[in-house]
Order: C-alpha cells, then structure tokens, then sequence
C-alpha cells in the first residue's frame, strides 16, 4: 500500500498526465476508459521487471519500424537518399511526405524486418552518411519551411572502423547542431529504441515523445552492466537502475509526452499504433505552429538548457 | 651515504604496485620513470619519447594561463544522485571518493583567465573525477562557460579528458549532449568563439557533443578521440584494427581534427588563436 506521501506524488502526476494536450483533444474522447487504464499503469512506477518488459519490447522483432509508420502516416512519399557526398546508410531513411494536409520531411532510424535486410540496414546503426542524411534533409525542410518529424529508434551509432574514420562523433555533435538552429516545428517520437548518442543526433526538437513500451538510454544495458557490473549479463540490474522507461523519461522532465500504444504493444496491431502515433504528432504540430521560427529555436534551446536542472548550490 | 629512493631514468622499469599496475610515473611508451618534479618540469611530457602523460585539472590551467589570471567560477557546484544510482557501490559514494581523490567538486573547471595576455574563459577537464565523465554538473558548467565568454566577448578554450557521458545519471546525463551544443549555438550566435584542446582521452559523449563543435579544433599527440574506444570496437564488430585506430594522428589524416599540437607548443598555440580571433572583432 503507497504511503500518503507517495499517493500524493502519483495524484500530481496522474493529472499532469491528463493536463497534457496529447490526452485534451476530442480524438481521443471515446477511448478515455482504455487510456484512463493505461495511465494507471504508466504511472505508478514502474516495477524492475515492467522496466526490462519495456526494453524487450522496443527491441521486439515484430515492432512497427519507421517505414511501417511511414505506409500508414505519410502520403505521396518520397525518399531521399545519400548524403550526396560520400554514400547512402540505409540505417537511416529521410523524405517528405504529405502529413495530414501538409508536406512535411520525416528522418527516422530503420531496422530490418528479414536476415538480409537487417544486414543491409546493419541492425538500424547508422554511420556518419546516415546523419549526413539526416542533416541534408533537415536543412531541405528549413529551407522551405516544412515541419520536422523525427522516429528513433536505433540500438547505437555503428561501433565500427570505417564508421570513426568517417568522424562518428563530430557527425552526431553537427547533427544536434543543425537541429539547434532550425527555425522549423521539429518534433520527435522515440518508439523503440532511444540508443545513446546515436538517438539524440535526431532527437533535439521542440517536442519529444516516447511511445509507451520504447526505451531513452544514455548507453544500453548490456554496455552499462559490462562496464558498472563488468558482466553484460547484469543488463536487468543496470536498467532497472538507470531507469530508461517512458514513464522515469517523462518524470525526469525529458520528455513532453507518452504515445499509448495498443494494449499488449505496439506490435500487436501497426495500424492502431500508427493511428495513436499520428495523433500524438499531430497534436503536437498544432501546438508549435503558432510559433515563429526564432522564437521556436529559441524556446528549443531553452528546452534543453533547462533539463535536469541541478539542485540548488550549497 | 643514504640508499636512493627516488627511482630516475637510468632505473628504466620501476616496479608495480601492489595491483600490478605499472607506475604512474613510468612512461608506457618507452618504459622510463621519473620523478613528480621532473614531469612537471616537463610538462608531463616524456623527455626520451615525448608520450603525454595525462595532467590534471589544476596543472593543465598552470600550464596554459598566465600567472595568477585564474579567476574560478561555479566552483561550488555539485552533483546529487537523480536516479537513486546502485551499482556495485551507490552513485554519492563515488562522487564523494572523487571529490576526496581529486580535490575538485565536479570533473570541470571553469573560470576566467588570460592566456598571452589575452582574455579568454577556461573549461578544463578532469579524468581523475569518475573518468572526466559529463553528468548535469559538467553540462551546467560548461554552458555556463558559454555563457561567460559570451558576456565578456572572450573566446572559450575547453580541455576535454573524458570517458564520455556519466551513466549514473541514466539519460539525464545523455541530456547533457544537447545541452553543451545549445550552449555553444548560443555562444556562436552572439559571436563568440570555441576553441577546443581535446586531450586523451575525448570520446563518446563529449566527442559527440561540443568538443566536436569548435571552430578550431586541437589535439594533442598520441590522445584517443573515437566515438567508441578501440575494446568496444573490436569486441562488437571483430574488426581488424588498424594500430592508431582512434588516435589523433589518423583523425588528422581523415580530416577529422585541424593539427596536433605537442603540449609544450600549447601555450603559444593558443595565444595565436586567440589574437587572431581578437583581432578579427
């Protein structure tokens, strides 16, 4: 039985969440029952073992994949590829698309459904030519003023030879720093995995979301138990620690939003899960367009100058 | 006459500790030893083979700035535990093992200094704090250094030493990425200038975030700057690698870094830099 004190916390956050303008609109009105009974179970924390239940199933094989939301979200789709420079990663997938009435360009990470397509998408790790995509394609959205949507959802950036010699890291750091000067809406959903550095290439945008059963990691289980615990075998113990479930996400402050997902997750019905994500992006763009584009930069930088404020100086 | 104690070059290999691990002050290059006072003389730097050997925080900004210029800032900040982190040991207890060890509050230094008479903010990295890993403390510090060159119209010099991004603040730590290049963003946009020494090692979190950023970008000789270091690379991928896989020399090569710039040559580099920037305002 939660104490006083801890009823009160989770009270605050229940109608946090309910305050939350995803869960406002009239969309959603005939499924309040459904999401009242969701909300009940983001927001009481989240048990060790629903926390590594999470991490399974943002890692399920049968997950919807970028392209999956793609087919289902974005009409007259057309894919840009290559970084026009140096070559194409098809880890990541960029292109415009109309989104609900509007062109939009969407960047996202993507994995492969199939042995051989897994390889070619080498497991949705992207090189540095994966954000030489992305940024192509951001600075094309800036340029005619098109919204940004960004889908994470990548295990890591590529732990390889060729993919540091081709500047991993100053490539994940220009990645971020184009997306801090965009003077477009940028909103991004994270809806499997939010791996590391390679995620936040993508992920610096007005509004962040996380789909209900995906995970945001500062490095992943297995990596943090290999190195905290010197086991990789420990990674339940180092993700029940560091706590990398959508809702601990949202209670830090990192996220604006959680996306429901049908009941027994996303992968059990694309189509529902597509329909939840979409409204969620949408009611998120509605909410940005009233924005100029300095004053959303702005704001932008604000967003993550203020994170994780760090308590108060001695 | 008095046995010797102090262990100099002609004594080429000076024993292990109790754990094995060879002397700090034994150069891993070419295996001569020397004594506190004859690295500081030099710089920490090898006089037989010119490997670097790491400085700290404190001796770094010795080195660089001129004499009694360094003024600290935010030096009271400090971490607390946001995750309620247990490892193997609980998060507060490293914290405070590394404030004891290392004598700063937080793995960065920041301040204001000069350096060749000119007026520059420092942010200055240290490994000895848990690996000169950036947690929320490191983030707030370094964009406040932002913040401050940017008030004074002086540029940044940062000094990167770091294991990347400090997992026991979980994402709040990743969050940290997007913090320091919106610092810098901001920095840039009001017309200041970074400029960033990356020392041994600068990966992961920080490589991918502003130390990456700067307009001009310094290495020093022989440091690690890779995404992800040479284990983690082999292990994942079985991968062949090349033997200066990650160093600055094959950074330079693949344009990745402007030049390597031997310590000793620093200082002076740095006063350049900084005069040329001055003088373009």
């Amino acid at each position: 039985m939660a104490g006083e004190a801890e009823q009160l916390r989770l009270r605050s956050q229940l109608s946090r969440l309910r305050s939350l303008p995803l869960l406002r609109g009239a969309k959603l009105s005939g499924e309040l029952e459904r999401l009242q009974r969701q909300l009940d179970r983001i927001v009481a924390e989240p048990s060790d073992e629903e926390i590594w239940r999470s991490v399974e199933l943002a890692r399920h094989p049968d997950r919807p994949y970028t392209l999956d939301y793609v087919e289902r979200l974005l009409e007259d789709w057309f894919e840009l590829h290559g970084d026009h420079h140096h070559g194409d990663d098809a880890a990541v997938v960029a292109g415009l698309g109309h989104f609900r009435g509007r062109t939009v360009v969407l960047v996202g990470n993507q994995k492969g459904r199939d042995v051989k397509e897994r390889t070619r998408r080498n497991f949705g790790m992207a090189y540095p030519e994966g954000y030489g995509k992305a940024m192509r394609a951001m600075e094309l959205a800036d340029r005619h003023g098109f919204p940004l949507l960004t889908l994470v959802d990548i295990p890591g950036a590529y732990p390889g030879v060729t993919a540091e010699e081709h500047g991993q890291g100053g490539a994940i750091a220009r990645a971020q720093a184009l997306m801090a000067r965009l003077r477009v809406p940028v909103v991004t959903c994270v809806i499997g995995e939010g791996g590391s550095g390679g995620a936040i290439a993508t992920a610096l945008a007005d509004r962040v979301l996380m789909q209900e059963n995906s995970i945001y990691t500062v490095i992943s289980p297995e990596g943090c138990a290999a190195i905290l615990w010197r086991d990789a075998g420990e990674a339940r113990k180092a993700a029940a620690a560091f706590k990398p479930d959508a809702a601990h996400c949202l209670e830090l402050g990192v996220i604006d939003a959680i996306v429901p997902e049908p009941e027994a997750g996303a992968h059990t019905d694309p189509d529902e899960s597509a329909r939840l994500l979409g409204d969620a992006l949408a009611e998120s763009l509605e909410l940005l367009e009233t924005h100029d584009g300095d004053e959303l930069r702005r704001q932008r930088r604000v967003r993550f100058r203020t994170i994780g404020q760090i308590p108060a100086t001695r | 006459m008095s046995e010797r104690i102090d262990v100099s070059i002609e004594h080429r290999h000076a024993p292990p500790d109790e754990s094995g691990r060879p002397h700090p002050n034994t150069c891993p290059k070419c295996g001569s030893h020397y004594r506190d006072d004859e690295l500081a003389e030099h710089l920490n730097v090898c006089p037989q083979c010119g490997h670097h050997f790491p400085v700290h925080a404190r001796e770094r900004i010795q080195q660089l700035v001129d004499a009694d210029t360094f003024a600290e800032e935010a030096a009271e900040l400090r971490s607390d535990d946001p995750l309620g982190f247990f490892d193997l040991r609980p998060y507060p207890e490293r914290l405070a093992e590394a404030e004891l060890s290392t004598g700063l509050g937080e793995a960065m230094v920041i301040g204001r200094a000069a350096i060749e008479d000119q007026p520059c903010q420092l942010a200055v990295m240290e490994f000895g704090f848990m690996g000169g890993s950036m947690g929320r403390v490191v983030g707030e510090k370094f964009a406040r250094a932002c913040e401050g060159a940017a008030e004074r119209g002086a540029p940044l010099v940062s000094v990167t030493t770091t294991g990347g991004a400090r997992m026991q603040e979980g994402i709040l730590s990743l969050m940290q990425l997007p913090k320091t290049v919106c610092a810098v963003e901001d920095l840039h946009d009001a017309g200041g200038a970074l400029i960033s020494v990356m020392a041994h090692p600068t990966t992961a979190g920080v490589l991918a975030s502003f130390a990456s950023l700067g307009d001009v970008l310094v290495a020093e000789p022989g440091a690690l700057l890779s995404f992800t270091g040479p284990r983690v690379v082999q292990q994942t991928t079985r991968e062949k690698l090349p033997e200066d896989f990650g160093l600055a020399e094959s950074n330079l090569r693949h344009g990745h870094v402007d030049a390597i710039v031997p310590r000793p040559e620093l200082r002076p580099t740095l006063g350049r830099l900084l005069r040329l920037f001055a003088d373009g305002r």
